[in-house]
């Protein structure tokens, strides 16, 4: 499922749950139908007795169906009455994740429904300590994390997600290969084509894998410019590797070729991390693309005239 | 989480501490400490830790806060330039 591919299909369906022996004093715990959110869920409670209930988020995990609206206020009312938890529980209480505030008005959902909302623990493996602990967080328990694992884990959905657009461009760079003081020639377009095709390989995983592995020791704050120094150093290791493109200009063009992409790889990466605002991401933006632009087709303009001065 | 702040100063979030009642939901709910609550009355701590999220307006019962929620994604944000609609992005 991380790899990003048929994600859609991964859903359970909507509704009260019971795990155990739940009965009328159970915990009410609250989820997204997504499976992944569910099953880390359910594996946490085993042996223990409780009610699983399940909103339709259409599949998608907790945090961004409640940044959607779908694991929202309504539809959390809507399926508490639908399952007429009223009458069997005898508590008036209901355990969200944490992460599901954002679409949850607590107030609002006793108001319409009279249920309480405590929210839980970020993460499933902390939730049976907080309800031992009489529904109390531990320090920790309630902020997010970003390990080198988990951001190591996302990189594959972003390698994926840039197959489409790497499949064009190689499309694209083969036939500008070709183009030379003989108009055009297929040999220069294969051989030509491939090293350009090797350079923006270089840089998607630089601003996909590399960036994202390192994120907390490269210097800086913005997603672009740790990508840019990242791609830089990663040309300099191709460019050192690849005897052929030696000299000034395809060098570089390399290191500019490698840095853009990387940058504007690492800048979609804002996206997949627990912590970036969609106000700061978008001031980046505006700094970072009109660089990301221009070392591109700078990089195209020296490597297609390179063609001409050989 | 710290030292992963992003940048500086760009937070949308603002609080009124002259409608906080105290509750302490909003500490309870943001993922990224960025709130304190002691003597009744809720403080931002570091506001550069906020990523408008919306979770602590989302629950303050006497709308002390206020942030402009959305998602931290280039490329929702490169599609709502183009579409000229709110970004949206295709997380799942
Ligand atoms: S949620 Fe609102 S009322 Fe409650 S402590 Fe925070 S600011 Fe104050
Ligand atoms: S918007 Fe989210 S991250 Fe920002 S202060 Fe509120 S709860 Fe915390």
């Amino acid at each position: 499922m991380r790899w990003g591919i048929g994600r859609g299909s991964w859903r359970v369906a909507p509704g009260l749950y019971c795990v155990g022996e739940a009965g009328p004093g159970s915990p009410v715990l609250v989820t997204a139908n997504c499976k992944m959110s569910f099953d880390a869920l359910r594996r946490e409670l085993d042996g223990v007795d409780a009610w699983i209930l399940v909103l339709d988020t259409a599949g998608v995990n907790v945090w961004c169906a409640a940044g959607k609206g779908t694991f929202g206020t309504g539809e959390l009312v809507r399926r508490v009455r639908a399952a007429r938890l009223e009458r069997l529980v005898s508590h008036r209480r209901l355990v969200l994740p944490q992460l599901g505030a954002p679409g949850v008005a607590a107030h609002r959902v006793r108001e319409e429904c009279g249920f309480t909302v405590t929210y839980g623990p970020v993460r499933a493996k902390d939730v049976l300590r907080f309800m031992e602990n009489g529904m109390k967080a531990e320090p920790g328990m309630r902020a997010v994390t970003f390990t080198a694992m988990e951001r190591l884990s996302l990189a594959p959905v972003e390698l994926v997600g840039s197959l489409k657009p790497l499949a064009w461009a190689s499309a694209a760079l083969f036939l500008l290969g070709g183009i030379g003081p003989g108009i055009f020639s297929p040999g220069n377009a294969w051989h030509r084509g491939a090293g350009a095709v090797a350079v923006c390989v270089a840089g998607i995983l630089g601003g996909a894998a590399l960036t994202p592995l390192l994120l907390p020791w490269l210097p800086g704050r913005a997603f672009s410019a740790k990508g840019a120094l990242v791609g830089a150093v990663v040309a300099g290791a191709f460019l050192a590797a690849d005897g052929t493109s030696t000299g000034a200009i395809p060098g570089v063009a390399t290191t500019l070729a490698v840095s853009g992409i990387s940058s504007f790889v690492a800048m979609n990466f804002t996206g997949a991390t627990p912590f970036t605002s969609p106000s700061g991401v978008e001031k980046e933006m505006r700094r970072a693309i009109p660089l990301q632009a221009a070392s591109a087709v700078l990089a195209a303009a020296l490597w297609i005239g390179e063609a001409f001065i050989r | 989480m710290r030292g992963f702040s992003y940048l500086e100063g760009v937070s949308t979030l603002r609080l009124d501490p002259g409608r906080c009642n105290g509750c302490g939901l909003c500490e309870q709910v943001c993922p990224h400490d960025v709130f304190s609550v002691s003597g009744g009355k809720a403080a931002v701590v570091d506001r550069d830790r906020c990523m408008e999220c919306g979770a602590c307006a989302m629950n303050c019962r006497p709308a002390a806060i206020s942030v402009t929620p959305g998602v931290g994604c280039a490329t929702a944000i490169i599609g709502g330039w183009i579409s000229g609609a709110k970004p949206s992005c295709g997380c799942a």
